[in-house]
């Protein structure tokens, strides 16, 4: 509670939304108040710092991910969530102007390490992205490129089982069954989604990271991604970034607050939004900026 | 300022709906203007295509017709100098030409049952005379004869009715009075201009198909010149051309987008690529003159060679193609292929080459068509030379098909420009030909990667 002190005489709800922002703005402490580490730690991340060419776009942060949790990541656009997401699976790396510094380990074994190869540790930790992007392939080619590519099946019927089991766990199957062979791009922007979803789990990930997965659907879509989520937390540990609160508050257990490439709050997700301990949360979910 | 006001005050009176409609018509007027300027540069460019097309059309048409003389000859094995007819060495060297002079000097001095004019005018052929008939027929009449003998040895010593070519003047006198003109051009006498009279209305004279401009190579005799083995020579270059620049380039462009790192060294390169680009065509025959030949001693005029200038003149702009290709590949379905846990050779390999394939190919085959137009630097490393034989292979001497139209819109006789015009309306089959293939094989490539 002491690291908010620094803002408490400047703090006044009263300000217009524009000062509210410029006092954001001003000497932000890398102290993150809340919870954020944990005995069951699927995923921990240790004094994050990551920079694009000499901007620093992540400011020494430190979160457990716990396994089987839907971890829900929030922040004001541009705070640096989805640099944050995309480091604990090493995406970050096919950007050449992007240097990350730190430790992130999975299950105890740091990721960053020198010999850690990333492609098993994309095999074991999953994303799907903001923007639906299955490839130009059929359905059925979409969803079995993941075994494929990693070995995973000799025969064709374990291929074909994959495929129907993964596009079951996505709730895609009935829809798409009797069209497993028409492009993929074919599909609604919401069944393309959880068609990259289905190519995710294909792999049988332990993490699966979403980043906004729902924000290019309308709400009927975003709903059945919704329930969706709630089901796989059963089987994976989910770490998902957002700009819609309520979706947060839906399926999260836990809640990362981001700011300005730090993180200032991470708590039980009904906690923050029932009643933040920082007030920069506290700014963002009553809708002061963002 | 009271003019000002005033406007204000109409603009106020207005309301915007009013101000919208007054405005349409302007805008209407803007964007109709906008659109015929299109309309306008595409018509410009048909019509310039049209008038290349009809010009060439009109000028090489002819090439693909051929004159032909009916030509009754005794096969007389004294005057071919034939003691034993199974024998075909002496078949093969026998006088063909003296049979040939014979038969048509017959027709006069005998009056020939086939010329009822010449029968009132008989009188002794002079030398001269003799000469000039004699020149009515193509030299390469014999050939014919010859092929005839010894593909049926027992014709000789019978007499056997022959369409024999014509001389390219007689070509060109014969087809101008049957396109409705009167000869005039001709490079023919009146004496022998009479002699054809005659042959045509005895229905000795006919025009058929020209095969020999496909199937032989070049002479200097027009009626017996072909692009055959130009054609061949081109073909073979462009082999050695694509064998090589395709995957030289596409390497090249997928190294430099997706592995090299981004720093001077590839910002260098990439310069010197965008500038090979732009180098002038016959510095590259200079460049292969100097390495190829001088430095690697290898043989002038030869496909080979040729493909391998040609290859270092289109390997630029391939790859410069193919890296527009490459980068224009939606960086979401690499991101994809990443995420699952691809590697970088797999998702170069199933995605990013798959997708950029029907761009590269695009590129590729604009290249490839430069190329085969290419004419300059072949000039300069022997290609230019005079190839009657056509090549069996990459290391015999060849010509290409726009060298030869270069030498044979440099003739003077009118048959060789015909004879280029057709060759030309030849090379743009190719191309066109070429053309389809590439979007034949976009389409298929296309499909084939869902
Ligand atoms: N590829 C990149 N190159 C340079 N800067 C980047 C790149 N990606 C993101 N950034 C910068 O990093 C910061 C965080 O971006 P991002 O993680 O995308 O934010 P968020 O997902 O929270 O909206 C932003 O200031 C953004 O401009
Ligand atoms: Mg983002």
């Amino acid at each position: 509670m002491n690291s908010n002190s620094g803002y408490n005489g400047l703090f006044d709800p009263m300000l217009a939304p524009g000062r509210t922002l410029d006092f954001a703005q001003q000497g932000l402490s890398n102290k993150t108040v809340g919870n954020p580490f944990s005995e069951k730690a699927k995923m921990s991340v240790r004094n994050l710092n990551v920079y694009y060419d000499n901007k620093q776009a992540i400011h020494d942060v430190s979160l457990d991910i716990k396994r089987n949790e839907v971890m829900a990541m929030i922040g004001p656009s541009g705070c640096g969530k989805s640099t944050f997401l995309r480091c604990l699976n090493r995406m970050n790396d096919t950007l050449d102007n992007c240097r990350v510094e730190g430790e992130v380990t999975l299950d105890e074994h740091n990721i960053y390490d020198r010999k850690q190869d990333v492609v098993p540790l994309r095999a074991r930790v999953g994303i799907v992205f903001q923007k639906p992007n299955p490839f130009p392939k059929s359905i059925y080619e979409n969803v079995a490129y993941g075994p494929k590519v990693h070995g995973l099946v000799s025969r064709r019927a374990q291929l074909d089982e994959i495929v129907e089991d993964s596009l079951r766990k996505a709730s895609l199957w009935d829809e798409v069954k009797d069209r497993l062979f028409s492009p993929g791009t074919g599909l609604s922007g919401g069944q393309q989604q959880r068609l990259c979803i289905a190519r995710t789990i294909a792999v049988s990930p332990e993490v699966i990271l979403m980043d906004e997965p729902c924000s290019a659907l309308d709400p009927i879509a975003t709903a059945r991604i919704e329930e969706l989520m709630a089901e796989l937390s059963q089987n994976f540990t989910i770490a998902i970034v957002t700009h819609s609160m309520q979706q947060a508050a839906r399926v999260s257990n836990r809640t990362a607050y981001f700011h300005m490439g730090r993180l200032i709050e991470v708590n039980d997700t009904r906690r923050v939004f029932t009643n933040p301990e920082h007030e920069l949360t506290e700014a963002y979910i009553t809708g002061r900026f963002g | 300022m009271s003019k000002a006001k005033s406007k204000v005050s109409i603009a106020n009176n207005l309301n915007t709906i009013d101000l919208v409609q007054r405005n349409l018509a302007k805008r209407k007027r803007a964007e109709w203007r906008f659109r015929a300027y299109g309309v306008g540069a595409i018509l410009f460019g048909l019509a310039c295509l049209l008038i290349l097309f009809s010009d060439i059309i009109s000028k090489g048409h002819g090439a693909f017709m051929q004159t032909q003389i009916y030509m009754e000859v005794t096969l007389d094995s004294q005057r071919l100098n034939i003691d034993d007819p199974t024998s075909d060495q002496q078949i093969r060297q026998a006088n063909y030409d003296s049979v040939l002079a014979q038969a048509l000097i017959a027709q006069y001095e005998t009056g020939s049952t086939l010329s009822e004019n010449t029968a009132d005018s008989f009188k002794p052929l002079s030398a001269l005379d003799k000469r000039q008939l004699l020149n009515l027929i193509s030299t390469g009449a014999v050939y014919t004869i010859g092929q005839r003998l010894s593909d049926n040895p027992q014709l000789l010593n019978q007499t056997v009715g022959f369409w024999l070519i014509a001389d390219d003047d007689v070509d060109n006198y014969v087809k101008n009075i049957e396109h409705g003109g009167k000869g005039f051009s001709s490079r023919l006498n009146k004496q022998q201009q009479e002699w054809v009279n005659n042959w045509m209305a005895n229905e000795q004279v006919r025009q058929v198909f020209n095969s020999t401009f496909f199937t032989s190579g070049d002479s200097r005799e027009p009626e017996q010149a072909g692009i055959h083995s130009a054609l061949v020579g081109s073909l073979y270059m462009l082999l050695v051309t694509i064998g090589l620049t395709f995957p030289i380039g596409i390497a090249a462009a997928v190294y430099l987008e997706e592995y090299a790192a981004k720093n001077r060294v590839t910002d260098f390169i990439e310069v010197n690529i965008n500038n090979l680009a732009a180098v002038p065509s016959i510095i590259f025959g200079l460049l292969g003159l100097a390495i190829f030949i001088g430095f690697f001693d290898m043989p002038r005029s030869v496909p080979l060679m040729g493909g391998l200038v040609l290859t270092l003149m289109t390997l630029p702009t391939i790859i410069i193609s193919s890296r527009a290709a490459i980068k224009a590949v939606p960086p979401s379905i690499r991101d994809a292929a990443y995420g699952l846990g691809a590697s970088k050779m797999q998702v170069v390999l199933h995605h990013v080459v798959p997708l950029a394939m029907p761009g590269m190919l695009t590129g590729a085959i604009i290249g490839f068509a430069l190329a085969l137009g290419e004419t300059a630097p072949l000039l300069m490393i022997g290609m230019v030379a005079f190839i009657v034989d056509v090549p069996n292979g990459l290391m015999d001497p060849s010509s290409a098909l726009p060298v030869q139209i270069f030498l044979w819109a440099d003739s003077p006789e009118r048959a060789f420009v015909e004879r280029s015009s057709a060759a030309i309306m030849v090379l743009l089959a190719f191309l066109i030909t070429m053309n389809g293939l590439a979007v034949w094989l976009r389409h298929r490539l296309g499909r084939s990667y869902q």
